[in-house]
Formats: structure tokens, sequence, C-alpha cells
């Protein structure tokens, strides 16, 4: 099938890549761009481990065809960190040991991430039931929940 | 004041920077020059006879290069069981062979019996649909209940096998008679027919395989989603496909969880190397979730009657259980230990029961193979006892705790030899299950039950006291009891010349956070700092012959290798400084990084020896090898036996049948402690499995065989917001007696001891809501399950 060219904002670059119609976002990242962190764990759009913000939203890049990010600005876990400096979640997570295998973390954060850029003062039921997208088999959400409450409270400066 | 580096410290785990920024390295995040892709044809049939495939389409479309039947692999060796079972009888289990791709006959869907290769994966999948199209398979009635599949001598999972029976197994047999006798006599005997329900493991991370052969040297290279490197090249090489072992590489890089799925070699793996091989490029495939839903091993799916007979005060006397159990269309590597060894000789529990007599018959049926899933039979017997204990005490009218109590065996007791084989080191049951009761608030439960009620919600509480053998395994044992593989683990310290440490470990890391609980070790023994300190594992091209990370194995087996290699290389750190420090090696004492001659103040650093080593310009070389790097392979004495108790509080919506999970308790007892953080994370995320286990996952087979769970839309994975936060204490710590490092493995544990919990806690929340008719309800307990049963 005709490739179409396709030019978008990727953390803040400017990229182009030549998709087939047919790919989703997902493909067109890990394949095109070699941005791997983000992960397939379903294709379906059930697991979140493909989670990206388009034009600010939170997605399933599973969901979302290549061709569609035209024009758009999308954010993928490895623009989290900003110039080495590792996004207050990220800290968290590490401080709680909120991941274990890191199959599922990328698009956990980027889903927790865009919890807290519209409410910076989540309760705990809120965390859960945002994060309800996200499937994490090794840790049973509990520490994912506590480094997210954290990562909030530090960000509204009241860590 | 807790430490904040080597053993006990939480150390931050060193490998979550790359996992949180996006740079870890799984399988399918690799891409290699040339590379092709595998797609498979997979049975949409449970059970049928392959009357003809047609390839030439799929060969002749875009893009296609090589097209793979069962045919192409029907000389080589079958996927061989790793464990050889012998039936009460005497009689070895019948052993079919397991193809590389279905030959003959197709026996569950998504059984795979054919490949096509392609130079783009769209390309690849086009032709898979177009062989599908091409295969000409005859359905066959479906195998599926196993009761059924063993009274019903004329359908046939594979033709040989006449009752579709694995083995009749008893354990242990010359208990058979006693036990019986001992039921019949009984005051009271308490009776408990349950199902186990069966499982799809789900790591996140699919499987996924990249082949690769290097015509210049006749090398293989396979990367691959695996647990066990070292196992997988075995299987592959010398087992299947009949290369020489050193020809083969297998690289398990990153892999994004396992929880047993991966401990297996599985045909895909076979395919890719053959098909580099033949097309001299990178050939690779992975899964989608639906192929894993499909073909990944499966866990539990067990059906069993257990009896209980115990005085009129709760002292038990007996246990007989009779199991079946699904071991699939085929015999994955460890299926055939699980519902036996790993199971039966469990059946005692932490308990001084005199005598327990259980049998397991394995069936096979036109469903996905079911093999070791976190915990493995553990979780299997556990709650069977647990649940028929439970049962018991409500019975005769007697307190659960009390109960426990009453039958645990006694500190004084240790070593204590079951009535099913097991020699139980050391462990205090009374402590944990004292613990338990304490951070959970037991006395405040009245309070919380009535506040409950206000809701509108009944309110119960569950008891579940557990105990497991992990540490797997000691060789001599399991080669009596029919292993085909020997289960030590392995370990290379490498002193590097500037002093630095590279350890390569037999063990896999796959989540459990190996790289940052090893270096501590190392640090703490050698008094270096842990950022010195470099854990490498996953290829076996740089790693010793180990047996990889399952059973809860990786410390207390690798981590102890670990620890014996240490040891060389202090004792040779030794005779190097003797001989600097001119002095008698046996006036050498080494502590904190320092040798010293005892008594002086004359010492040399960890970093000027290992320099001497390197550097051997003042060194005994007309005695000693110059170098500082040791391996270490250590084979335990026995099991380790980590023994806990387990509170889980539920309400019930008793409108709906809704069940939460309000709070959950773990008083565990994993013997002494590397990394509190990393064991805390552990245990949540066993619990969080058993929780899913038992309230929402289910694995439903149609009777065509159709699996009716094949998404994340059908099967219900624990979420979020399922799951509450989990109250977590390992202060209790009897130590491993048999293990340098006093440790006993806490993997599994959270998915061996909550399932009763959670489902002792929902029967007696409807008792306490004056349901008192429902006597057992099976997992998953689900909302409409509950309902009907108070509605039954």
């Amino acid at each position: 099938m005709k490739k179409v060219h396709v030019t978008t904002n990727v953390n803040g670059d400017q990229v182009e890549f030549l998709a087939d119609p047919r790919e989703t976002l997902l493909d067109c990242l890990r394949n095109h761009l070699d941005l791997t962190g983000t992960k397939e764990g379903c294709g379906t759009g059930d697991c979140g481990a493909c989670s990206v913000t388009l034009d600010g939203t939170l997605v399933c890049s599973c969901l979302v065809l290549g061709v569609e990010a035209e024009g758009k600005k999308i954010e993928t876990i490895e623009g989290m960190a900003s110039d080495g400096e590792l996004h207050p979640l990220q800290r968290k997570f590490i401080e709680h040991a909120a991941l274990q295998c890191g199959f599922c973390t990328p698009g956990i954060l980027v889903a927790a991430k865009s919890l807290l850029d519209t409410n910076p003062d989540p309760s705990e039921s809120e965390i859960r039931f945002w994060l309800a997208g996200n499937l994490c088999r090794c840790t049973g959400y509990d520490k994912i929940v506590r480094a997210v409450q954290d990562a909030a409270a530090e960000m509204r400066g009241a860590a | 004041m807790p430490k904040d580096h080597g053993i006990g410290a939480s150390s931050k785990r060193r490998e979550d920077i790359r996992f949180l920024t996006g740079r870890g390295v799984y399988t399918d995040d690799m891409n290699l020059h040339g590379q092709t892709y595998a797609v498979f044809v997979r049975s949409q049939v449970a059970h049928g006879r392959i009357k003809s495939i047609n390839t030439s389409n799929a060969a002749s479309m875009p893009g296609v290069l090589a097209v793979f039947t069962g045919e192409d692999f029907k000389d080589v060796g079958g996927n061989p069981a790793g464990w050889l079972i012998n039936s009460r009888d005497g009689t070895p289990m019948r052993e079919p062979k397991r193809p590389v791709l279905a030959h003959g006959k197709v026996r569950h869907v998504g059984d795979a019996y054919a490949a096509v290769v392609a130079e783009s994966y769209a390309e690849a999948k086009d032709a898979a649909e177009q062989l599908a199209a091409d295969s000409d398979i005859e359905e066959l009635p479906a195998i599926i209940d196993m009761a059924a599949a063993v009274a019903n001598a004329s359908n046939r999972v594979h033709d040989e096998i006449p009752d579709n029976l694995c083995y009749d197994w008893g354990w242990i047999e010359d208990n058979r008679a006693a036990v019986d006798a001992a039921i019949k006599a009984a005051p009271h005997v308490t009776v408990l027919e349950l199902v186990n329900n069966r499982l799809v493991p789900n790591a996140m991370e699919p499987r996924a395989s990249i082949g690769e052969y290097f015509p210049g040297t006749g090398d293989y290279k396979l990367t691959t989603t695996s647990q066990n490197p070292h196992l997988t090249r075995l299987l592959v090489a010398a087992f299947v496909l009949g290369i020489p072992e050193n020809k083969l590489t297998v690289v398990a890089p990153d892999v994004g969880g396992g929880f047993g799925s991966k401990i297996y070699h599985y045909g895909e793996e076979a395919v890719v190397l053959a098909a580099a091989k033949k097309l001299a490029r990178p050939v690779r495939w992975t899964a989608e979730r639906s192929e894993s839903f499909l073909s990944d091993a499966h866990g539990r799916d067990h059906v069993t009657k257990i009896e209980l007979a115990c005085e009129k005060d709760g002292t038990f006397i007996a246990f007989r259980t009779e199991t079946m159990a699904n071991v699939g269309a085929y015999l994955s590597n460890f299926a055939t230990v699980t519902p036996t060894f790993l199971h039966g000789t469990l059946m005692a529990g932490p308990y001084k029961v005199p005598n327990v007599y259980v049998n397991v018959k394995t069936v096979f049926t036109n469903t996905a193979p079911v093999d070791a899933y976190r915990g493995a039979g553990r979780p299997e017997a556990t709650y069977s006892l647990e649940r028929v204990i439970d049962k018991m005490c409500r019975e005769l009218g007697l307190d659960p705790f009390e109960v426990r109590r009453k039958n645990f065996i006694t500190t004084d007791m240790f070593p204590y030899t079951t009535p099913v084989g097991l020699a139980y080191d050391t462990g205090n049951y009374h402590a944990t299950l004292d613990k338990a009761i304490e951070i959970g608030n037991v006395a405040g439960f009245e309070a919380r039950r009535a506040a409950s009620a206000k809701r509108g919600k009944l309110r119960g509480m569950g008891l579940s006291t557990w105990i497991e053998a992990c540490g797997i395994a000691p060789s001599h044992l399991v080669g009596v009891l029919g292993a085909r593989v020997g289960l030590y683990d392995a370990a290379t310290v490498r002193v590097n010349a500037t002093g630095n440490i590279s350890v390569m470990t037999g063990a896999h890391s796959h989540g459990q956070g190996h790289e940052t609980v090893f270096a501590q070790i190392v640090a703490e023994k050698l008094g270096v700092p842990e950022a010195s300190v470099e854990i490498v594992h996953g290829d076996t091209s740089k790693i010793p012959f180990g047996m990889g990370s399952y059973g809860s194995r990786s410390l207390a087996v690798c981590g102890v290798a670990v620890t014996k290699a240490i040891d060389k290389i202090v004792a040779k750190g030794k005779k190097i400084a003797a001989h600097m420090l001119e002095a008698a090696e046996e006036d050498i004492t080494f502590e904190n990084g320092s040798f010293s001659v005892a008594g002086t103040d004359k010492a040399k650093t960890f970093g000027e020896i290992a320099f001497s080593a390197y550097v051997p310009h003042n060194y005994p070389l007309e005695t000693l090898e110059p170098g500082l790097e040791e391996t270490a392979f250590y084979d335990p004495a026995n099991f380790t036996y980590p023994a806990g108790a387990y509170i889980c509080e539920v309400e019930v919506d008793a409108e709906t049948g809704k069940v939460d999970v309000v709070a959950f308790h773990c008083a565990d007892d994993f013997g002494n402690i590397m990394n509190p953080m990393v064991v805390e994370g552990q245990v949540h995320g066993g619990v969080g499995q058993g929780i899913g286990q038992a309230l929402c996952e289910n694995t439903t087979y149609d009777d065509t065989g159709q699996l009716l769970t094949g998404s994340y839309m059908d099967y219900a994975m624990p979420r979020a917001g399922d799951v509450p936060f989990y109250n977590v204490d390992y202060s209790c710590q009897t130590p491993c007696t048999h293990n340098p490092l006093g440790v006993k493995g806490c993997g599994e544990a959270g998915a061996i001891g909550s399932p009763p919990a959670v489902v002792n806690a929902v029967i007696d929340a409807l008792h306490r809501g004056g349901h008192t008719h429902v006597k057992h309800i099976d997992m998953p307990v689900s909302p409409s399950r509950v309902w009907q049963a108070i509605h039954g």
C-alpha cells in the first residue's frame, strides 16, 4: 500500500516519517522513530502499555493510526524527563519501587502524569480509577498508587 | 536505624532508571539488519486431523520467504517433559511427543501447525491467513471435561493414550490404608469439593523470539523471553533441534514478567532458529495478546475432593484428597511435577496432622498446555487445606484461629518430617499468626463490621495459614522423584583489576530486582560500595550454567552460589595479602573491605589485593594463579519453607453479590531479609494475583474447545480499582538453617496464601449476614456466583 508522509511533533521535536496507512501510531513510534519505550501489551486498547498523549489527551497509541498524528503534538515516555532531570513521578517510582519488570511502567507513568496535569490532588480512589486502564501484573498496584500520591504531594509543594 | 546499604537495606532498584525512562531493551525492542518476520498458523479447532496443507499459494504471495509445516520438523526431537512421574501401580507416565509444529493432528485451539516467514509482518500475516484457508483439517470431537476425558476411551487427545490419563499418582501410597481407616473411624469428617480455577499467567510482555544464524561460523543465537536461558538452550539445542549446545547462544534480555509462563521452551523458538538458518537472515516473532491467551502455558485447573478427619475439638486426624489435574494437550516442561511433588508434598500444611494421602489423576484435554504458574501446585494445596479447615470450623462451631493454633507444628518439633515426605527445618507458625492478628487488629473487627453494616454491606474476615517448599531444589532428592535436570545454580564473581566487580548469575531477573539485591550481598560481603558491583544475567555466552528463576529460588539458590563464590575470593585474597604483608595466611583477617594482620596495623585494601592479582609483580606466582575470579555452584541441601498467616477482610453487597477486598494483612516468615522494599513488592504482586484468582480471573473453554476468555475484555485481570493497599509484615524471622544467608524466598508467597483468605472472608461475610446455607463458592467469587449462592 502507498505510504503516507506524516509530519508531527514528538516530545517537542518536529519529526517526519512514512507510514503505511494501516500502521498504528504505536508501530510508527516503535518502528519508524525508534521510540521503543512505548510498549504493546495487547493491541486492543485494554492494557494501557502503549499510553501516550496526543495534543494533551491520553490515548492508547495502538488504537490511533500513525497518519492521524499529522500536525499533532505527541508526548511519550522518552520525553518525560527533561534535560536529564527525572520527572517527580519517575523519582517517586524509584523511591517506592513502584515497578518490577518495567513493561507496563512507561504507560503507567504517562497516564499518571496525565492525571496530575488535570487533577493535582487526586484521592486514592481517583488514582485507582484513572489507572484502571493500565494493567500491571507485577506490583499489585500498591506502590504505584503510593508513588503517584507522593509525587502529587511533592508537585503541590506539600511534601 | 535501618541500614542504608548492603544486606537488609532498602536499596533503590538500580534497574528502574532504564525502565521508567523507556530505555529498557526487551526482545521486541530490538531491530536487526535484514530481519524477517514469522507469523504462526494456529488451529481454529480444538481437535482435528490434518488432512492436507497446501502451501503453494501462501509461498507465492508477495514478500514471502519461507513456509514451514509440521512435516518440516517431524524428524527432530520433541519438546520434553522435565519430570518422569510414575503411577501408583509403578508404571511410568504416558509421555506423548510434543512436536515443534503440530503434525498429523491439532490438539487445541491455538496449536501452531505452520509458520510463514516474510519480508514484513503484514505480508507474513496475509500469507498465514491464506495458508489457514488452504488447510484441510477434519474437526474431531473435542475433549474438554476431565471426567469425560477419562471415562471415554474412544475419543483420544493422543491416539496412543486410551483413557487420556497421563498418570494416576498416589502420595504416599503407603499412607493410603491408614488414612482410609482413620477417616472411617474419625469422630468428625468434613468433605469439600472445589475447583481451583484455570488461570492465564498474562505477563504484560507477550512472548517474543528472534532467531539468528551465522553461516561463517555455524553459530546460532536465540533472543527470547525466557526466565532461564541455559535451560532453554539445553532444550532447544540438545533435545529438539539437535544442534551442539556450544553453537547456540541464548539471550534473555529485559523480560517483562514471567510468573512461570516463560520458564518453558516453546515451539516458536525452534522455528525462528530453523528459519534463520534456512534464510541466513534474522527471523523475529512477537506474540499478539490473543496468541498469548491461546498458547502460553496456563496455570492451576484442579478439581479436588478433600476430606478432613478430626476430633470434635478440631484436632486433625487425617487429610485425604482426590484431584483431577488438567495438563492440556501436551506436556509442558514442568507440567507433570506441578500437580504432584509441588502439590501433594505440601498437603500437610504447617500442621502436625498424623496422616495424609493425596491422589492426583492428570488428564490430557484439547486445551492449551497447563504448567507451573506463580506458586505452582502449592497454591492448590493451600487452597484445599485452608478452605476445608474453614468449613470444618463452621460445622463444629470452632474458632478458626484456635483450631490453627491447636494443630500447628510447634517450635520444639523442628526438624519436622511430615507424613507427605518433607522435612521442615524451622519455622514459628504461632508467631506469624499472632503477628497477623496484631497487624490486622482482629479485636476491632466487630466495630468495623458494624460500620459496614450501617453502609448496607456484609463484612467478613478470612484467615489462611500457609507454608510452601521453595528454593527449588536439592538435586539428589528431585532426582529420586523423577526430575531429569539438576536444580543447583551458579555464579561467577569477577573482581576486575581496578577493583570493581562483575557478577555473572545463573538466575534471571524479569522483575525481581536481582541487579540490586545481589549487588547488596556482594557489597556487604566484600566491604565495597554497591555501585562498584555489576550484575550480569540472561546471556549464556556470559554467565555460568545455572537453572534460572522460578520456584522462589533466585536468592535461596543462586544468591547462595554468589556468597560461595565470594568466600573463594576472600580465601584467595587472604593468600595474596599474606604474601604482600609477609605474614602467615592464618593470621590474615578480612573485614570491611580490608585484609589485615591480626593484632597489627598492617593491612591491604580490597582494591590493592585486586590490583596485585592482575599486576602480579609482588605475588606468590609459584603457588598461586594470578587473577581474582571465582565460580561457585550451589546445590541446596533441602527445600526452604517460608510460611505465614494472611487475614483478609471483605465487604459483600448482598444486593449485587459484588465483593470488595477492603483490607489485606500478611505476616510472613521469609527468614533473613536482604531488601525489605523488594520483599514487600514481591508480596504485593503475589497477593494481587491471588485476589485476581479469587475474585475475577477465570479461563473458560466451551464444549467445542473454543477459548471464551481470549482477550482482556473477557478475561478479568485485577485492575488498580479492584485491590486495596496491602499491610505486609516480615518481622517474624526464623532463618533457614541450611543456607548461609538464612533466606527462604518470597516470590510466590502472596499468590499461595491469599486466595483461601479471600474466599474464607466471603463465606464469613455471608454467614454473619445470615446466609448460613452457603458452604462454599468456587473461584472466581464473582458477583453472579455470590448472588446465586445467596439466593440458591
